[in-house]
């Protein structure tokens, strides 16, 4: 394969491959027979890099998005299959492969290889909408939600759509009649009027000549035929009989197998070891200092592990084994303390005049919230399959970010990111850990050493010990309610603000709003988790509105209420959620009720939590979850992704909690962090509405409101306010619990 | 080097006695169904049934397994392609997300049902509590359970019709 400079992509690269992209179908340039290599046989017509059609009318969709179960595969073919009119019994699905030089791809290394400018007449060229698809694919990036509302929206439906005129035209010069006396059916075209058909293959040549509409025109949701259903997912039968392949199955002849181990402490470094001392144990071939970690290669894994357990490593702490967690949280606390007194806030939110309607409130709550470090811990540890040979670099893994990690993995390894092939395998969770490129890196430098191939697999401690961490944080506030229980003030300062940006606001009427916060660097790593900043600020946010409400003396939902009179989508969302869990039929005396509401990704999700606590021990029984994500898809993968955030927030809630101890990371694998599992699992219950909004996102938008709402419904069942996640480490027995706990 | 029996077919194997199943099943005889996830039985990903009964493969020796019957994931597809009930009903429930732990917990509702046709909530939770899923299927999984059961019993009925 061709080597990719940036000056090579430009000159040789754009003029063909700027074709394809935009789609326009292959027909000229010097990249067509490469492109067709990897996407179409020699007979398939090739109308753009999302879309194929074979001789045998069977449609294949080629989607840019890693998928990790949230079946992101099937609810993109979806829409092009729907704007298409294909026969969805005959569609394929393919992801865009990463590892040639795929079109979009070629675009998207310029973006990674950093600053490669579209050249200004490519831009004239081409229709707006085709390109703002390609940024938003170009860098195959899975996360933010993004797939189905950006990839989606933008690129699959306009493709479908456009292709469907171009067969419409093709089959309307055939037969000389006009494109209105058409209609399309099951991957057919069909003309009443003469009785005639021909399939979408039969027209497929003849419309690939054709220049596809640059803005063609979308169906409305009442005539689509797949969008709103729910056929079964494309990646599921894999998944039931061991054959679906994840980045840790990835097997090339002649590997060998790493194991690995960094400096305990974040900052730290190898100071000294002995590879002499397990040289000669079984199947060990060599040791290699990265600087920061230790790995040994051996010919099996177990070797492997069992050697660099033998291995006696001294780490340097890069000065940072002083540091405990009730420090960290201490600083965070001073740091507010100072700030607040100093008056160098950073403002998120400034409308009216929070200080002053607090001083003339009637009623004034105070309260601090904290929460943890928390670690992804996919099922899969983090891994690498590596092999560096004839000046290139093939990496087998799962990534959340393929080119991300091809251009980390050049620099790492002084290479061009041409010579940098990433071959992405199934995810075996991703939840944001697998957008950062850290093990990759280390198996690629591993396997530089080597000639053979090499695949690292970390230990679960090893993968609990360097994640890339939700943040621990303080967040405090204040609220102002008047006499009539009204509240008129909402003051909230926090510590440490990363995206997105709106997570700490609030959708409800309250006329004076002061949202602050200040920076308060540790040196711990911090990682995109399942939702981001939302996953904390829902749980500080709902919390101090169901104080809000208890303070008025009044019922949460009905204060909730109050407050979207001017917000009918989220009044809706609520509406619904507090309809279908029967809010405010009585409850047992040891029963309590809950509920928030969050909008993140452009989805408002609202969550009634039903919990019961005897003798301090809790238990869940039932989750009920109303979604606007403006249009559903694909329902029953909405409810699969709302009760998998559901289940993935409710674990970090009762116990998700990394501590640093001596600068390290205490906890190591799940016995001492534990997950939820069957026996504790509620039953969820999903109610979707389609608003007619744009698109929101479906993988994080489940996760934020659950804390809360467990949260408020443990109030509810105790009248103890938890204030400090996670749930386990208070006891729940304690009655006065509300009174000594005030953080 | 020692000789192992997995899904019916002999294996010769060189290799420490002592190396954990998991990665003789993985690494040596090239069956990669069966999953990697804590090394210390607490997840439950690496699931294979000895005689039938539901081991963690993770902590078991592979000295261990010599002279009985491992199966594994790839060992209850039956010839021929049929899927076992428990893999069809995990079909129709649309059970998997990411997929990493489902073999684990396809091989525990396996031996489950084997052992009790008719599981209770109470039953289901007491045997798949110790594997863990992160993309949250717990509610699904029992569903599947509770089908691939009507199907087994159905299939056991007809069995005994039959005979």
């Amino acid at each position: 394969m061709g080597k990719w400079s940036r000056r090579a992509f430009i000159t040789t690269g754009i003029a063909a491959g700027g074709v394809v992209v935009f789609g326009v179908a292959i027909r000229r340039g010097n990249r067509e027979a490469k492109v067709r290599e990897i996407v179409a046989a020699d007979d398939e017509s090739l109308f753009d890099i999302w879309l194929k059609i074979a001789p045998d009318n069977r449609v294949t969709v080629i989607v840019p998005h890693a998928e990790m179960g949230q079946g992101v595969h099937t609810a993109l073919a979806m829409m092009l299959a729907d704007e298409l009119d294909a026969d969805w019994s005959r569609v394929d699905i393919l992801e865009a492969p990463s590892d040639k030089e795929y079109a979009n791809y070629a675009l998207a290394r310029g973006y990674a290889a950093g600053g490669a400018d579209f050249p200004a007449w490519l831009i004239d060229t081409v229709d707006g909408i085709f390109f703002r698809a390609t940024q938003a694919m170009s860098l195959q990036i899975t996360g933010g939600s993004t797939s189905v509302k950006t990839t989606g929206q933008i690129a699959m439906r306009v493709t479908g759509a456009a292709a469907r005129a171009a067969l419409l035209q093709a089959a309307a010069d055939e037969w000389q009649v006009s494109v209105s006396e058409l209609k399309t059916q099951n991957s057919t075209v069909l003309h009443d009027a003469s009785e005639r058909s021909a399939t979408y293959a039969s027209l497929a040549e003849a419309a690939a000549r054709i220049s596809l509409p640059s803005k063609p025109v979308l169906k409305g949701s009442d005539e689509f035929n797949i969008m709103g259903t729910s056929p079964q997912r494309n990646d599921i039968p894999a998944k039931v009989d061991g054959t679906a392949k994840f980045g840790i199955d990835a097997t090339l002849p002649g590997m060998k197998y790493a194991a690995i181990q960094a400096a305990p402490v974040f900052g730290g470094a190898v100071s000294k070891f002995d590879p002499a001392s397990i040289q000669d144990m079984p199947g060990v071939r060599k040791v290699i200092d990265l600087d920061d970690a230790v790995a040994v290669i051996a010919d099996g894994y177990w070797q492997a592990k069992v050697a660099l357990d033998r291995l006696q490593v001294e780490y340097s702490d890069g000065g940072n084994s002083h540091w405990e967690q009730g420090q960290i949280f201490d600083q965070f606390a001073a740091d507010l303390d100072q700030s607040a007194e100093a008056g160098d806030e950073e403002t998120d939110v400034a409308s009216g005049d929070a200080r002053a309607a607090l001083r003339g409130a009637a009623q004034v709550m105070d309260a601090e919230y904290r929460v943890p470090y928390l670690a992804h811990s996919p099922m899969e540890p983090m891994n690498c399959l590596a092999w560096v040979h004839d000046g290139t670099c093939e990496l087998w893994t799962g990534t959340q970010n393929p080119l991300g990690f091809a251009k980390d993995v050049s620099k790492a390894l002084d290479m061009d990111l041409g010579d940098v092939t990433v071959h992405n395998q199934y995810l075996g969770g991703g939840f944001g850990r697998r957008a950062f490129s850290d093990y990759t890196v280390q198996a690629a430098r591993i396997a530089k050493s080597v000639p053979y191939p090499v695949k690292l697999i970390w230990s679960r401690e090893e993968d609990t010990r360097h994640d890339h961490y939700r943040q621990a944080s303080i967040s405090r506030f204040q609220g102002g309610l008047d006499a009539n229980g009204k509240p008129v003030a909402w003051h909230n300062h926090y510590v440490n603000k990363h995206d997105p940006e709106e997570a700490p606001h609030i959708p409800y009427a309250i006329g004076n709003q002061r949202i602050v916060y200040t920076e308060s660097k540790t040196h711990v790593p911090w990682g995109f988790w399942r939702s981001v900043d939302h996953s904390l600020h829902a749980f500080f946010t709902e919390s101090f509105v169901d104080e809000l409400a208890i303070a008025a003396g009044r019922d949460p939902y009905e204060f909730r209420r109050e407050l979207l009179q001017d917000k009918p989508r989220y009044l809706a969302v609520l509406d619904l959620a507090a309809e279908k869990a029967g809010w405010g039929e009585p409850l047992a005396e040891h029963q309590g009720r809950g509920i928030s509401i969050h909008q993140s990704f452009g989805t408002i999700v609202a969550e009634v939590v039903d919990v019961d606590v005897v003798d301090g021990e809790l238990r869940v029984p039932r989750v009920v979850c109303a979604v606007d994500a403006g249009y559903t898809i694909h329902p029953d993968g909405m409810a699969a992704q709302m009760e998998s955030g559901i289940v993935y927030g409710m674990t970090a809630a009762l116990y998700g909690e990394i501590s640093i101890r001596h600068g390290a990371v205490a906890q190591s694998n799940f016995h001492d962090y534990p997950m939820l599992r069957m026996d504790k699992a509620p039953v969820v219950e999903t109610h979707i509405i389609n608003s007619g909004e744009p698109l929101g996102g479906a993988g994080e938008p489940g996760t934020p409101p659950i804390a809360p709402a467990l949260t408020n419904a443990i109030f509810d069942a105790t009248g103890i306010r938890i204030r400090e996640l996670p749930i386990q480490q208070h006891d729940l027995k304690k009655t006065d619990f509300r009174e000594t706990d005030v953080a | 080097m020692i000789t192992l029996k997995i899904n019916g077919e002999i294996h010769s194997v060189d290799v420490d006695p002592a190396t954990p199943l998991l990665w003789v099943i993985r690494d040596y005889v090239g069956l990669t169904g069966t999953k990697f996830g804590c090394g210390i039985a607490q997840c439950g990903a690496c699931t294979v049934h000895l005689d039938g009964a539901p081991v963690r493969s993770c902590v078991i020796p592979a000295q261990v397994a010599i002279d009985k019957e491992v199966t594994t994931i790839e060992g209850l597809v039956r010839n021929g392609g049929e899927l076992h009930p428990v893999q069809q009903a995990w079909i129709d429930e649309q059970v998997p997300q990411c997929g990493y732990c489902q073999s684990g917990q396809i091989m525990s509702a396996v031996a489950l049902l084997d052992d009790n046709p008719s599981p209770s909530d109470t039953d289901i939770d007491q045997a798949m509590a110790g594997i863990i899923c992160r993309c949250g299927t717990y509610p699904r999984i029992r569903k599947g359970i509770k089908r691939a059961a009507l199907a087994v019993n159905a299939l056991h009925k007809e069995a005994a019709t039959d005979g």
